[in-house]
């Protein structure tokens, strides 16, 4: 850090230093004081209370979908719960989703093939440059408006079904044996796992958005590698595969693994825009309480803390990832 | 020896390289020529352009239904704004989008440019907001579509950027507590999800101010984009001053020029050149994150959208037309933005 690099302080400068953190640290006090005072004062006058202890009342409200046994008369912080349960529900599928396609498009991008170049290339710039939001809520209405009736889902392989009340899978377990095959009836589709419209809107929407981000993260971090080290490769004898997970592989994985985790937490973060849809995730859970409650400042501590936390254990997993890619890639 | 004719040796290089390639290249071809005249279809020759809700029911969705823009769309551009004062955001609106493309494109020098800024800012302020000059006054509740998309991006990067450059010379100042200051606040704010930045600006900003006062909610709201984009931006900017060699420092040092002066004078403005692009893309994510004010209940371009279309049984069948045309929208602006940003990294080479 050239910047940081100032002459040793003289005893006169170290005491000018000490004096003005002093100073910043008592303005700083006075203005949260004063900020304090003002929110008690208003507060006492709007009648609001404050303390988190509504997070152990009934909570009164239902979810509609909830990975996590719930009902309104369980607590507040239980529905909660339930919401960071769901949040983490469609988060990591949607990373998974995203990773792998966001990954083909990028290597697509980088394929000797004009069209397929120019296709991925279309895709990552349609798909960047539209807000998030908008693509959530697009992807909501074709679900829920124009997709066809329970009654006439279509039929996307066998026992699959999609329709206005969302994706039916066949799941693991049930009454009849190893599988649960979801079957059509007069009115609706019965058995296997069921996606609601909402969840389905989510991930997908997430999943398409980051890809895009994603793609051209694997674009880049491949470029990176000089152009060299497949040249020699080549000239060793490699085949173009060998080559690939080989050489450009390990090589690039350095530059991507650090942008993909921050990709990652940005579709954590980005999920907290369900509210829009209705999907009760950890943002929308809250935003319910805060409406319910009024606590406004609590709620809102608690879905920062919440998100600081997920930002911090993503961190450490990231420098992990890191120092492990780091090994693999000086052992090969 | 014969050359092989360039389209032939074209064709190789680019659809035919090897069997993987010509595989793609026959699948592609096919898929478009499967896709393709449906798509058309859809969005041309079947479309229903007219503001003609019957017709576009007729159509019952083989077609695309553009009538429902040609009906709706000064709903969706100015969202609750009075009908018959709409001139006025549509003037705004223009006034400071030529600004914005004269600065991009430096039509002016410098000096100019600050100046045409000082006066487009107030200008479009009064024209949205009336009360002077015989304008009739239009309360910031009823401003909406484009012109608020427009100046919550535009006010809000505006702001967070001499605040980023504070924020992220305070991370290289000598004391500590500055230092951990500005840290703790980057973290913080780039840790959460925007939306609760917008909660805590909507819900909270009110009981913090002192009985009394109070701030409208389209402030609020800035305030929070502000605070958020801020804490990107400074991130962005630490990093080109991290990338400015040691050299320029000692150089500054041996021409007497002090820490500050070398600063603002040396250090600061190659920084800030060097981060052009990074600081569009986060221009780019701003005017995208403005769409989540409708969150908090402001009627930008998305939430216009919604305003115009969710209460309408006769056209709230062709929503996806309506998310199509506004995102088109958003997607030139964004387009523009990076266009921009590549240019200018060309130039610098």
């Amino acid at each position: 850090m050239p910047i940081a690099v100032a002459p040793a302080p003289t005893p006169a400068a170290r005491w000018r230093n000490i004096g003005l953190q002093a100073l910043i640290a008592g303005l700083l006090l006075a203005l949260l004081w004063w900020l304090i005072d003002a929110t008690a004062t208003n507060m006492r006058e709007r009648g609001i209370r404050s303390g988190f202890d509504f997070l152990l009342e009934p909570a009164g409200f239902g979810i509609g979908e909830s990975l996590l046994p719930f009902d309104s008369t369980d607590s507040v912080l239980w529905a909660l719960a339930a919401g960071l349960a769901n949040t983490l529900r469609v988060a990591l599928p949607a990373i998974l989703i995203s990773t792998l396609f966001g990954t083909l498009v990028g290597l697509g991008r980088l394929s000797p093939n004009l069209l397929l170049r120019k296709l991925c290339g279309a895709y990552v710039e349609a798909l960047r440059n539209v807000p998030l939001l908008l693509q959530l809520l697009a992807w909501y209405f074709i679900v829920t408006d124009l997709l066809p009736a329970a009654s006439e889902a279509l039929q996307l392989a066998p026992h699959v079904f999609l329709s206005k009340s969302g994706l039916s899978l066949p799941w693991l377990g049930g009454d009849g044996g190893l599988l649960n095959l979801p079957q059509r009836g007069a009115m609706n589709i019965s058995g296997g796992a069921a996606m609601t419209p909402e969840y389905l809107a989510l991930l997908l929407g997430l999943s398409f958005y980051t890809a895009a981000y994603v793609a051209e993260t694997v674009r880049a971090g491949i470029a990176a590698v000089p152009r060299g080290q497949s040249e020699a490769a080549l000239a060793l004898g490699l085949t173009r595969l060998q080559n690939f997970r080989l050489v450009l592989l390990p090589q690039a994985l350095r530059g991507i693994i650090p942008p993909l985790t921050n990709q990652h937490l940005s579709l954590t973060k980005n999920a907290s825009l369900a509210v829009a849809i209705g999907y009760p995730e950890l943002v929308s859970v809250a935003n319910t309480t805060l409406n319910q409650t009024g606590r406004a400042a609590e709620c809102i501590a608690l879905i920062m803390a919440v998100y600081l936390i997920l930002s911090l254990l993503t961190a450490w997993l990231s420098a992990w990832l890191e120092r492990r890619s780091g090994r693999w890639a000086d052992r090969s | 020896m014969t050359k092989p004719p360039p389209l032939r040796d074209w064709l190789r290089r680019n659809l035919f390289s090897d069997a993987l390639s010509s595989a793609t290249t026959v699948a592609l071809v096919a898929a478009a020529l499967w896709w393709l005249p449906g798509l058309v279809d859809w969005l041309l020759l079947q479309a229903v352009f007219r503001a003609d809700a019957g017709a576009c029911q007729a159509a019952s969705h083989a077609g695309a239904c553009w009538g429902v823009v040609a009906e709706k769309y000064r709903i969706i551009l100015f969202g609750r704004y009075p009908h018959e004062e709409q001139w006025r955001p549509l003037l705004a609106t223009a006034l400071l989008l030529v600004v914005i493309v004269a600065s991009g494109r430096r039509l002016l020098p410098l000096r100019m440019m600050t100046m045409a800024w000082a006066v487009a800012m107030p200008a479009f302020f009064i024209l949205m907001g009336g009360g002077r000059f015989g304008l009739q006054p239009v309360g910031s509740d009823q401003w909406g579509g484009f012109p608020l998309t427009l100046l919550l991006a535009t006010l809000g990067m505006l702001l967070a950027f001499p605040l980023a450059i504070l924020v992220a010379l305070g991370r290289f100042s000598s004391l500590p507590l500055l230092r951990g200051l500005c840290r703790g606040y980057v973290e913080l704010v780039r840790g959460v999800p925007l939306i609760s930045v917008l909660f805590l600006a909507s819900f909270l900003f009110p009981l913090l101010l002192p009985p009394g006062i109070s701030i409208d909610v389209l402030l609020r709201v800035l305030l929070g984009i502000v605070l958020f984009a801020a804490a990107y931006l400074s991130e962005t900017i630490r990093g080109g001053l991290l990338a400015i060699p040691a050299g320029q420092h000692d150089a500054a040092a041996a021409l007497g020029l002090g820490r500050w002066q070398a600063m603002r004078w040396i250090i600061l403005p190659q920084a800030l050149r060097a981060v052009v692009p990074s600081m569009m893309n986060s221009a780019v994510s701003i005017f995208k994150d403005t769409s989540l004010v409708t969150v908090v209940s402001l009627y930008e371009l998305t939430g216009s959208l919604s305003l115009a279309l969710a209460g309408d049984p006769e056209w709230r069948s062709f929503h996806l037309e309506g998310y199509l045309f506004i995102a088109l929208i958003y997607w030139i602006g964004c387009h523009a933005m990076s266009r921009f940003s590549r240019g200018f990294e060309h130039a610098a080479r």
